[in-house]
């Protein structure tokens, strides 16, 4: 059998593809398995990182490989991946900390003032 | 002048990198359209935007991406095996208060960014004078050891980088 580049690149290629779409599948499934809306959060802000970052770099070595021009879209796909899932996620823990958890639920803030979607920045600019 | 016209240069910069990353191709008038968006969107957005980031050792940059990275496949197989195989009932979810010694709005961003990116936390507000993160912990059984981590590994770093 003999091992040339191409066979190798396709099961490069297949393995990352396994992977990405396992991770991405315990990413979804966690949605359904936690509990409440903070853990479930967990699960796709991980896992479908890993999940989407398998298949993107599937796609680079198949394009790498098949003599095409190698293709930068994958990286911005990354790279605007991970600028917009932290957001999201922030997003979407504060909407539910202000509908469905009370200031008496958190733990203290280490500071004078309190967090801040109950409370005001403070007036003073020294505090900032 | 330089100032004026270009107010945050790494960002000009980026600007003209993602458009040639984004086109695909790079010839001399994707090179000039790319420069001339370079100019526009950084004028158009600084009232947003008045105080320049400053990276003091930007190379320092490339350390703490890599370790971010290194950390994020880490964080992506712990969280599957907690999802998969942890009972229920066995998960102990906790928030975690993390007092914050970076001053800078950027750094405090990538700093939240990253914890939300990295193993089993996700960050969720901040406190009204900026001077803690609170950040929720999917499965610990000791919240001062999380906070000194994320202290140590990332906000460490970050110092050094940004002030």
């Amino acid at each position: 059998m003999d091992w040339d580049i191409e066979l190798i690149g396709e099961i490069l290629v297949s393995a990352f593809l396994v992977i990405g779409g396992l991770f991405a599948l315990v990413g979804s499934f966690g949605l359904v398995r936690l509990r409440d809306c903070m853990q479930r959060l967990h699960a796709p802000t991980k896992a479908t990182t890993l999940g989407i970052g398998g298949v993107l770099i599937a796609s680079m070595i198949h394009f790498g490989m098949s003599g095409e021009q190698i293709s930068f879209h994958e990286l911005l796909i990354t790279v605007f991946l991970f600028l917009t899932a932290p957001l999201t996620a922030n997003f979407i823990a504060k909407a539910y900390l202000v509908y469905r958890v009370e200031e008496s639920d958190l733990p203290p803030t280490t500071g004078k003032y309190g967090w801040a979607i109950y409370h005001d920045p403070p007036k003073d600019p020294a505090d900032l | 002048m330089i100032k004026r016209l270009f107010p945050h240069p790494l960002l000009s910069l980026m600007l003209v990198l993602i458009w040639l990353l984004l086109v695909n191709k790079i010839t001399t008038g994707n090179l000039l359209l790319g420069v001339l968006l370079s100019f526009i969107v950084p004028a158009v957005t600084e009232p947003y935007w008045p105080n320049r980031a400053r990276l003091k050792k930007p190379l320092l940059g490339f350390e703490y991406v890599a370790v971010v990275l290194w950390d994020i496949i880490v964080a992506n197989v712990q969280v599957a095996l907690i999802v998969l195989f942890k009972p229920q009932d066995k998960i102990n979810s906790q928030w975690v208060t993390v007092p914050l010694d970076l001053t800078s709005p950027e750094a405090i961003t990538v700093l939240a960014g990253t914890i939300t990116l990295t193993p089993g936390t996700v960050t969720a507000m901040l406190s009204a004078d900026a001077g803690c993160l609170l950040v929720h912990c999917l499965h610990t059984d000791d919240p001062e050891a999380v906070r000194d981590e994320i202290k140590h590994r990332y906000e460490r770093r970050l110092k050094e980088l940004f002030q």
